[in-house]
């Protein structure tokens, strides 16, 4: 599939939004594994690398608005919504789980890592039932 | 929704990537609409009828007259 320019420019986007998680994680861990920071530095230090994860977030969203093929557009929407969908039910399914010691805690920003896994499960669902993945 | 595209586009031996660039769409919208796998919104219907220079409903086949036909 040919990309459009909304498209290479949420590349281009989430490229750079990756590069600056990666450095924001490694220097928290950093941080925190050698006790540099303390008080209102090691909350915003630790919320930093959550900045550009919020970020990829608006990407999808930008992207969302500037594609202007709206059979492409309602491709993405439907990977969202089964990310959404199957990213929420994991979480809702093992927080019960937690609730009553049936399984160990996980850090809630897993949700995010199944959340990006719906979006492969949106594109095979697009494929099955469209025969069209659509871009991500 | 059942339609006459492919047919239109045949008949001016546009390849899908030329009606594609026509209505400034990708490739794989103008298959999914000819296959009936997406049904486009208004404008763009507009848009495919005034690129062909003919009504909608020549291009489109209403699902209702398809329905009440069946019957």
């Amino acid at each position: 599939m040919a990309m459009s320019k909304p498209f290479r420019r949420y590349n281009m986007r989430v490229v750079w939004l990756s590069l600056l998680y990666s450095a924001f994680l490694i220097g928290a861990v950093y941080s925190f594994k050698h006790e540099l920071l303390s008080g209102f530095a090691a909350y915003a230090a630790a919320i930093l690398p959550a900045l550009p994860v919020i970020g990829i977030f608006a990407a999808i969203g930008r992207y969302l608005v500037e594609e202007q093929d709206e059979y492409v557009r309602m491709l993405m929407v439907r990977q969202t919504l089964w990310a959404s969908g199957f990213a929420l039910s994991v979480a809702t399914v093992w927080g019960f789980l937690e609730s009553f010691d049936l399984a160990g805690h996980v850090d809630s920003y897993y949700i995010v890592v199944l959340w990006f896994g719906g979006l492969g499960l949106g594109a095979c669902i697009n494929r099955l039932t469209l025969g069209d993945s659509g871009r991500c | 929704m059942e339609n006459q595209l492919k047919v239109l586009r045949a008949a001016r031996n546009w390849s899908q990537n030329d009606l594609a660039e026509k209505l400034e769409v990708s490739r794989q919208s103008v298959n999914a609409i000819e296959t009936g796998r997406y049904d486009p919104s208004l404008p763009l219907a507009f848009r495919i009828a005034e690129l062909f220079a003919l009504p909608i409903e020549e291009i489109f086949v209403s699902p209702n007259r398809h329905s009440s036909k069946a019957i």
